[in-house]
């Protein structure tokens, strides 16, 4: 392994983290406020297909991004009207969105998105290396040579910290999710402020799943999030809730996967099935490491005296 | 009240327990099909060609299920690994744990039967058995890695399952791939087991392994009502705090649930290959494991109920590669059909909304409570 490799592997990290850092953004924004989301795979999925569905009808990638992300936030909307309106049981609600969500996009793309019908694959995004800050040696390159959903979701870890630790806003979400009734006392709506940030998490989670079909596949394949939704979930969970844990979090799981990758190609010796192995595993390690300290109202349906 | 004949205290009483249990669960089927029609004709490229394919479909699942020739034996071949499956996911339930890795469970109880059935030689009748405890073991050990995890570290079962299932996938993908590979059939898969440890076939691909399943759920129903193993186990689920001042361990509880929900769903995978496939190929996801939520929603968590849940779902399957055949549509139809269902049985309020149901009192109600990450 020489220094171009190494570079080569940091920066597919990054890429790779993705999805998973923006699915646990999504669950965030649903966990603070107190809604279990075991639904991120399903929201991804489904904004991957809305997103490679629209925008290879309307050859436009801008058209496919609004799809991809209003499908995941329908979905979204639906898991919370189930367990806020009502009050099922939130990884019950979330796993009907999953099953919802496996069952719909596969049936719209073999009606839609298979030949002679689907009119081709819009692209993807192009890759947008930012001007002299991709010069820098070394760290241009892994973190300044990207497509746009990478940039932006490293701008929304700093976004999402500061609006959950430093605006009225994050400051109702997490009474909502800690303690529903005081913070109802206090006159905060909550059960608004669970559909809000339910949603506003579906449309994160539908970027991640956008993330898989225009920016980094170019088309859609059947189940093709293939668990990163979950992974997303044990990287907020690693994270401890926190912005900025579940961005490490993910930059681990992209490692695993970057190494994977390339130990694939440079060391075909080693059984795929292994390598491929290597998150899964790595998530049970992280899971049994660390004890959750999730917030504590998270699943139990607020229910107004 | 003391008025009431005994005659009408009788009649009452079959209403109360058996008419209105199942009214949600039949009206969430129902409902679910409705909801089914229309994304079947909503989603067609126009709405003729979706009415056309719509009464196609569905009359064709309800043909293949249940009319035509061994539609109804090829039901209960698939009835089979959901009961055990479903029974799977709700021991655990009655622990209060939420068990999504049966699927993995039912590979890896496939493929450690496959080697019990190709490697040890047996004779007749001992064969089969000692293949289905090889299963069992399988699927157990797959249970018993996130009960251990979850009874002394607290990582949470949901997760630690999911990520189990993955992992079965790709090991046994390994397996069947590497040294497990039957060099002399063009098809990826194992080598075929034994004589000596298949099941026999009755007609078609009805086999034996549905008794072996129904003895199972009766077993199962027994342990959990019946023995102070199953008392305690419940007690675990209802609450773990009042049960450990019972001197209730509930630590060993969580173990021995996803011991034994593991140990099902692998005798699931045994009986499939025993009685099926004879080798296991990489394709041997057949899903059940994720049917199987749903039958343990659909039957309460109830074992025997469970049965009755296990073949609707069976219906819906063999009849999903109907709407295949007969209407062009895809099988993932039944996904759809299968995740309302899941939905209205889980939110029995939904279906009370819909059909200004009154609640009724003293039934058990709807799905149990898992506990968030907290518990």
């Amino acid at each position: 392994m020489n220094f171009t490799d190494i570079t080569f592997i940091l920066q597919l990290t990054v890429a790779t983290a993705t999805p998973i850092a923006l699915g646990s953004y999504a669950g965030l924004f649903s966990e603070r406020s107190g809604v279990v989301n075991i639904a991120i795979e399903g929201m991804m999925l489904m904004a991957a297909m809305m997103g490679a569905f629209v925008s290879g009808y309307t050859q436009s990638l801008f058209w496919g991004v609004v799809a991809g992300m209003l499908s995941a936030a329908m979905m979204a909307a639906i898991h919370a009207v189930v367990s806020i309106r009502f009050k099922t049981d939130q990884i019950i609600s979330g796993m009907v969105i999953n099953l919802l969500a496996a069952g719909f996009t596969g049936h719209i793309y073999q009606i839609y998105l298979v030949p002679p019908r689907w009119p081709g694959s819009a692209g993807t995004f192009p890759e947008l290396p930012i001007p002299f800050l991709k010069d820098i040696p070394f760290l241009g390159k892994i973190l300044f040579q990207h497509q746009p959903i990478v940039y932006t979701m490293i701008i929304l870890t700093f976004v999402i910290h500061y609006v959950l630790f430093y605006t009225p806003w994050g400051l109702r979400m997490r009474a909502v999710g800690e303690h529903p009734e005081a913070a109802d006392t206090l006159g905060i709506n909550v059960y608004f402020t669970r559909y809000a940030n339910v949603i506003i998490g579906g449309m994160l989670a539908g970027l991640a799943g956008i993330w898989l079909s225009l920016e980094w596949v170019g088309t859609f394949n059947i189940n093709m999030t293939g668990g990163r939704g979950y992974i997303a979930l044990a990287a907020l969970i690693f994270g401890r809730w926190t912005p900025f844990g579940a961005f490490g979090a993910a930059l681990l799981f992209g490692l695993a996967n970057a190494v994977q990758v390339y130990t694939q190609t440079l060391v075909p010796e080693i059984p795929a099935e292994f390598l491929q192995m290597m998150p899964y595993v790595l998530t049970i390690i992280v899971a049994a490491v660390r004890r959750p300290i999730p917030p504590a109202a998270v699943g139990q349906p607020y229910e107004k005296e | 009240m003391a008025s009431s004949t005994p005659n009408e205290v009788e009649s009452k009483s079959f209403r109360e327990r058996i008419l209105r249990p199942l009214a949600v669960p039949l009206l969430a089927v129902f409902t679910s099909l409705v909801i089914g029609a229309l994304i079947i004709v909503f989603t067609a490229e126009n709405p003729a060609i979706g009415l056309d394919k719509l009464g196609k479909g569905y009359w064709g699942m309800f043909e293949g299920a249940f009319l035509k020739r061994n539609g109804i034996l090829n039901t209960l071949v698939v009835t089979s690994p959901l009961i055990l499956t479903g029974l799977a996911v709700a021991i655990p339930f009655h622990a209060g744990l939420f068990n999504i890795g049966a699927e993995g469970q039912f590979i890896m109880g496939a493929f450690t039967a496959v080697l019990a059935g190709i490697y040890l030689d047996l004779p007749p009748v001992i064969h089969p058995i000692v293949v289905m405890l090889a299963g069992f073991a399988g699927g157990a050990l797959w249970g018993l890695i996130p009960g251990l995890l979850r009874a002394y570290l607290g990582a949470h079962e949901v997760i630690n399952t999911i990520m189990m299932n993955f992992i079965a996938f790709a090991l046994v993908s390994f397996a069947v791939r590497g040294p497990f590979l039957d060099p002399n059939t063009s098809s990826v898969q194992t080598y075929p087991i034994q004589k000596t440890a298949e099941l026999v076939r009755i007609s078609g691909r009805f086999h034996i392994g549905i008794f072996v399943t129904l003895l199972v759920a009766s077993v199962v129903y027994y342990f959990l009502y019946k023995t102070t193993w199953g008392f305690s186990l419940r007690t675990t689920g209802h609450n773990p705090n009042a049960a450990k001042y019972a001197g209730i361990r509930p630590r060993q509880q969580f173990v021995l649930s996803l011991v034994l929900a593991g140990g099902l769903a692998g005798l699931a995978g045994s009986l499939e290959v025993q009685g099926l496939t004879h080798v296991v190929t990489t394709g041997i996801r057949a899903g059940y494991g994720f049917d199987a939520i749903g039958v343990s929603l659909l039957a309460l968590n109830n074992p025997l109920a469970i049965i009755p849940a296990a073949f609707i779902f069976g219906a819906l399957n063999i009849g999903g590669d109907f709407l295949q055949i007969r209407a062009g549509l895809s099988v993932h139809i039944v996904s759809i059909l299968q995740a309302f269902i899941l939905l209205f049985v889980a939110a029995p309020s939904i279906v009370r909304y819909l059909y200004r149901l009154k609640v009724s009192g003293g039934v058990a109600e709807g799905a149990p409570v898992t506990r968030g990450w907290g518990g």
